[in-house]
């Protein structure tokens, strides 16, 4: 399925990209030669064939580990600093973004 | 040009000299930490911090002095720039982390220092670790050591240059879809990537979640023991890391236990009983006449010491592309959404919202390929595309690992192969077609994907563009939790075989 | 034409754990801006998320509690959209594979019982919080605050069938929900720190219709009142809006308590393509037999098994135990205090728990557990009444002087006091006597028939009495006296 100049813009939309007038046609074009690569796929039979999400799991079940609920110690003004060191913005030990109108 | 490391042959004989006080570990920093700025042309190294790197030598020092050292104290290494560190930056070989400083260390970073290495720095990647050449790096491209107008290989390709170049002993790397094994192997070195899980990713930044996996390089597969191991073991931190492999813990002690039995067996011939298969799909078209004969040698030598040959067939192997290309693409453009110029990194100066703000800071911070992949990955994640793509691709990925299994079952033991179907190409010789490039990771993305364990040793040479000779790496990929037994193996290869040891500059 | 109103419901309940549901940082309220937010929470590069148990054990409590399914297996799913309070800019939630299916539950509408079905619950993770309050970029751009304390906070996602057919009703099983999950002790309930905030979907069709009409969904109630309202506000713009001519657009409306209203905050249409997948660094959640026996072995008697018993066993009836079981603790109280009652005595003690002590703990906005006054201790207090020792009202009057001086012990105040009733038919007869002697106007004007005149007698002999005298008994001597 060819991709227009339609779905490039939502794909970067989604994807929170800005793509500029004169990067869409080499882009889109790239895409749909990725694309015809991935297409590929549909070729193939699959029926009965089970998604394979965790690797190992074709060994045995992979099972989700749980952890103990133990709260770790509220964090120091210092902490938190270094823990915020590569902010761009912050404030009041916020991080500062352009305000976004509900 | 004389390196100080090139009169050490390993990590053993480089222990054995601090051992004996025939230097002191600072005095092997000070001297490497010149020979990088010496080489800095190859472009290996992002960021180098002498008294970071001095510090650490103290420590290693100290440790010698008092008679508590372990194998790795004082062993100089770097680690690749898309695990944490604090102290020295982290930049993932993109422009959108430029200045970025991690408050933490990622756990392999963590337990090599906790081993007492020293680490001379952060080496140059393929941005997010997705290339093979290195040449998507926000620092430029690295050069090979070999021939400074190839490239080294890539996502690891700082990492196999600093190696290959004899700056250090050894380097972290990471191996999404061969980014491991791949540069080893065009840079003339040993890389091993473990079984999915058994190294922990927690600190490593994310590429491919399902497919990331931590490695080493270093020169011989004996110095790989020492260094897997090292970094091998459950981390509470990363829900994806084992706890137990068939019964045995997986900590550090395990991989060496291993391949210390292997290499212990008294067997005449010592491969005997050993079952090497070899697929068939891996010997078609694409692969280079003369890395064919390189790999067609080294299988012969392994056969002198004892092991069999076994034609087998992965027939979904050239499925791995496509479904590599729609897996990885999709987990990369979920993992790579938090960089959206709020909460740490490049920041665009003129924007209208926050919207605008986030998708500009993007689009300037991110280069062509990751941005490429991340639309991909968007894409085949969308609503209608899901099933048809991102499922499809995960079911293909079911059939190449069962293909592995059907094979380990009852067929051989390890699988033999090449790396790469040509040597090393030049530097921007990348063609206009995306998906050429992609096309030569055939033999290593199943591996990735199956969550196998695989390693590339140099195994003889092939001509390059201009015809002079580059390296070509024998790819072993054994099952899971065999990281032992194929070092092993890889180990008996080096002890009649002298590939390993070629420099480059050297004659060939 | 005649409306039908089709509304369900999604709480987000945060679940009461020590620490946050995919990392170790703490979940108190209340803490400086980010401090409690580690690199896990920030979504720094290299973190990764790890599962809390006690968030996976709160949501089998929930689930054995409504009888639904527990699912042994399933699985956390990206939600992928970019917003600045979604630090990773997914949000780690379940999709296909919910942790919880189906269930029930009992509400109480104008004192009627009415049971709702539930569609699922999951778990998911909080994001954090944005300020709005005068930040601006030094030229001036207005900017917001992000505070990432709550992001990562466990919420228990839970999705009713659209069964509510009134603002009543959705507000009945708002508030039976808010009950049962304190009441599991899952959640602390607290509405005001957003513990508990409901998104009302909200549609109308013509009676008789089966198709549901157009819905919107008003996110974020945090208080039933404010829930009543934006329902009933939504259900009247809508039926207006059609009956005008119009359509209703499905979209996201936020309610605004000042102008009581509701507002349209985006359209969904414009909708996010949330690209759900499976979420690669986090394996299937496995739920064995094991644990959920071991759960329901451990569950507290549930409200509505409570409610059963109270009326079978202590014969109240279905109006005492509705306000009576709404939380936990007070059903607790009340239950020690009746027992240590003789038998037949249960509907005093619940008189007194829902009168006396509710309002002096509404005074001191307090609960139960604040309560001074023991439940062994008041349970003496009310033995008291029963015994005829001293009137309701002198009680009242006793525990009042009980909880203003911590005291314990209801019989040496009354000794102090001087407080027993008088009960000797003699020294009351002597007092009615007295009375109607005195009083011979108002004997006249009852024996007229003015009944209001036998309560001023009535009072007449309580105040010769100091109050003290045994009310039946005056009541039955003085109209004995005047009757014959």
């Amino acid at each position: 399925m060819a991709l227009t100049e339609t779905d490039v813009a939502f794909v970067a939309k989604l994807a929170r990209l800005h793509i500029t007038p004169e990067q869409q046609p080499a882009l889109k074009h790239e895409l749909n030669q990725v694309m015809g690569l991935i297409e590929q796929l549909q070729s193939i039979d699959t029926t009965g064939v089970a998604p394979l999400a965790h690797p190992l799991s074709v060994l045995h079940d992979i099972e989700l580990r749980l952890r103990e609920d133990v709260g770790l110690a509220t964090n120091t003004i210092a902490q938190r600093n270094h823990l915020m060191q590569n902010a761009p913005a912050t404030a009041d030990g916020l991080f500062l973004v352009p305000r976004v109108i509900e | 040009m004389a390196l100080f490391l090139d009169q050490y042959t390993d990590i053993f004989a480089l222990r054995k000299a601090l051992d004996n006080k025939q230097i002191s570990v600072k005095e092997l920093t000070q001297t490497l930490l010149g020979d990088i700025k010496q080489h800095a042309h190859l472009n290996a190294f992002v960021d180098v911090q002498p008294a970071l790197s001095l510090a650490q030598a103290e420590i290693a020092e100290q440790s010698l002095a008092s008679g508590q050292g372990g194998a790795l104290t004082g062993i100089p290494l770097a680690h690749k720039d898309i695990f944490v560190t604090e102290g020295w930056r982290t930049t993932a070989g993109s422009r959108i982390l430029s200045d970025y400083r991690s408050p933490f260390d990622a756990t392999v970073v963590q337990a090599l220092l906790k081993a007492q290495t020293v680490s001379l720095g952060k080496l140059s990647c393929d941005e997010f670790a997705m290339g093979s050449g290195n040449e998507h790096a926000a620092t430029g491209p690295v050069r090979n050591p070999w021939d400074p107008d190839v490239v080294p290989g890539g996502s690891s390709g700082g990492s196999a240059a600093a190696v290959a170049a004899g700056l250090v002993l050894g380097a972290t790397g990471t191996d999404t879809g061969g980014s491991v094994r791949q540069p080893a192997a065009l840079s003339g070195i040993c890389g091993i990537k473990p079984t999915y899980g058994v190294a922990s990713r927690f600190g490593m930044i994310a590429y491919a979640s399902s497919l990331d996996q931590a490695g080493v390089m270093a020169r011989s597969a004996a110095d790989l023991a020492l260094l897997l191991d090292a970094i091998s073991g459950f981390d509470p931190r990363d829900a994806t890391s084992i706890e137990t492999c068939r019964g045995v813990a997986n900590a550090p002690g395990r991989i060496l236990s291993d391949y210390a039995n292997f290499n212990a067996t008294k067997n005449t011939p010592p491969l005997a009983g050993l079952r090497i298969g070899v697929p068939t799909e891996y010997f078609g078209d694409g692969l280079n006449n003369d890395v064919a004969q390189a790999v067609e040698q080294a299988l012969v030598v392994l056969e002198s010491l004892g092991a069999k040959r076994v034609s087998i067939s992965l027939p979904n192997t050239a499925l791995s592309i496509p479904a590599y290309y729609v897996i990885a693409p999709a987990e990369a453009s979920s993992n790579l959404a938090r960089y959206d110029a709020v909460r740490y990194g490049h920041r665009t100066e003129t924007y209208t919202d926050l919207a605008d703000m986030s998708a500009r800071s993007r689009s300037e911070g991110f280069g062509e390929e990751v941005r490429k992949r991340i639309m991909i990955g968007t894409y085949v994640l969308s609503h209608g595309y899901y099933d048809a793509y991102y499922l499809q691709a995960q079911r293909v990925r079911r059939l190449i690992a069962q293909d592995f299994q059907r094979a380990f079952a009852d067929q051989c033991d390890v699988i033999m192969g090449p790396v790469t179907p040509t040597v090393a190409p030049a530097i921007g010789s990348l063609s206009t077609d995306p998906t050429a490039e992609w096309l030569g990771d055939i033999y290593t993305l199943s591996v990735n994907l199956a969550g196998l364990p695989g390693l590339s040793i140099p195994c003889g040479f092939a001509p390059g563009h201009r015809s002079q000779p580059l390296p070509v790496g024998l790819q072993m990929i054994g099952n899971y939790f065999d990281e032992g037994r194929l070092l092993a193996v890889a180990h008996q290869f080096q002890l009649v075989t002298d590939w390993h040891q070629r420099r480059p500059g050297a004659s060939t | 034409m005649s409306w039908e109103v089709v509304i369900g419901l999604e709480a987000h309940v945060q679940l009461a754990t020590h620490s946050k549901i995919f990392s170790s940082s703490s979940t108190q309220y209340g803490a400086a801006p980010n401090t409690q937010a580690n690199e896990v929470d920030m979504a720094l590069p290299g973190s990764l998320p790890v599962l809390n148990r006690q968030a996976v054990e709160y949501a089998i409590r929930f689930g054995l509690a409504i009888g639904a399914t527990v699912s042994p297996r399933s699985i956390f799913a990206r939600k992928n959209y970019f917003y600045p309070d979604l630090p990773k800019n997914y949000q780690i939630s379940q999709y296909e594979i919910p942790v919880v299916l189906g269930g029930k539950l009992q509400c109480f509408v104008d004192g009627e019982p009415l049971t709702f079905n539930l569609t699922r619950a999951h778990l998911e993770e909080d994001a954090g919080k944005s300020i709005h309050e005068n930040f601006a970029t030094p030229d001036g751009r207005p900017c917001s605050g992000i505070d990432l304390n709550r992001s990562g906070t466990p919420l228990l996602e839970i999705v009713s069938e659209p069964e509510m057919r009134s603002a009543a009703q959705a507000v009945a099983y708002a508030r039976a929900l808010h009950a049962l999950v304190v009441w599991l002790g899952i959640c602390d309930g607290n509405m005001q720190e957003g513990s508990f905030r409901i998104d009302a979907n909200v549609s109308v069709r013509p009676k008789g219709q089966e198709a549901f009409g157009t819905r919107t969904e008003t996110k974020n109630v945090n208080s039933f009142r404010f829930l009543e309202r934006a329902i009933s506000y939504e259900i009247r713009r809508q039926i207006e809006l059609i009956e005008d001519g119009g359509k209703v657009v499905q979209e996201t409306r936020l309610y605004d308590a000042d102008r009581d209203e509701t507002r349209s905050m985006r359209s969904k249409e414009d909708a996010h393509d949330y690209r759900y997948f499976p979420d690669p660094d986090l394996p299937p959640l496995i739920i064995t037999s094991a644990w959920m026996a071991q759960v329901q072995a451990g569950m507290p008697e549930l409200p509505e098994e409570m409610r059963r018993r109270f009326v079978k066993t202590l014969g109240l009836s279905s109006e005492d135990v509705a306000q009576l079981c709404n939380d936990r603790q007070t059903a607790q109280y009340f239950e020690a205090v009746a027992s240590a009652l003789p038998a037949g005595q249960a509907k005093l003690a619940a008189n007194w728990v829902m009168g006396e002590v509710a309002a002096a703990l509404n005074r001191e906005e307090n609960d139960i557990d604040a309560c001074p006054l023991s439940a062994a201790a008041l349970a003496k207090l009310l033995l008291r009444i029963s015994d005829g020792t001293i009137s309701n009202k002198i009680a009242r009057d006793v525990f009042a002087d009980m909880w203003a001086n911590n005291t314990l012990d209801a019989d040496a105040i009354i000794d102090a006091r001087g407080l027993k009733q008088i009960s000797d038919s003699d020294a009351i007869g002597a007092m009615v006597d007295e009375v109607i002697a005195s009083q011979p106007a108002i004997v006249q004007e009852y024996r007229a028939g003015k009944q209001k005149a036998f309560n001023s007698l009535v009072g007449q002999v309580m105040k010769l009495a100091k109050g003290k005298a045994n009310p039946g008994q005056v009541n039955d001597l003085l109209k004995q006296r005047l009757d014959s």
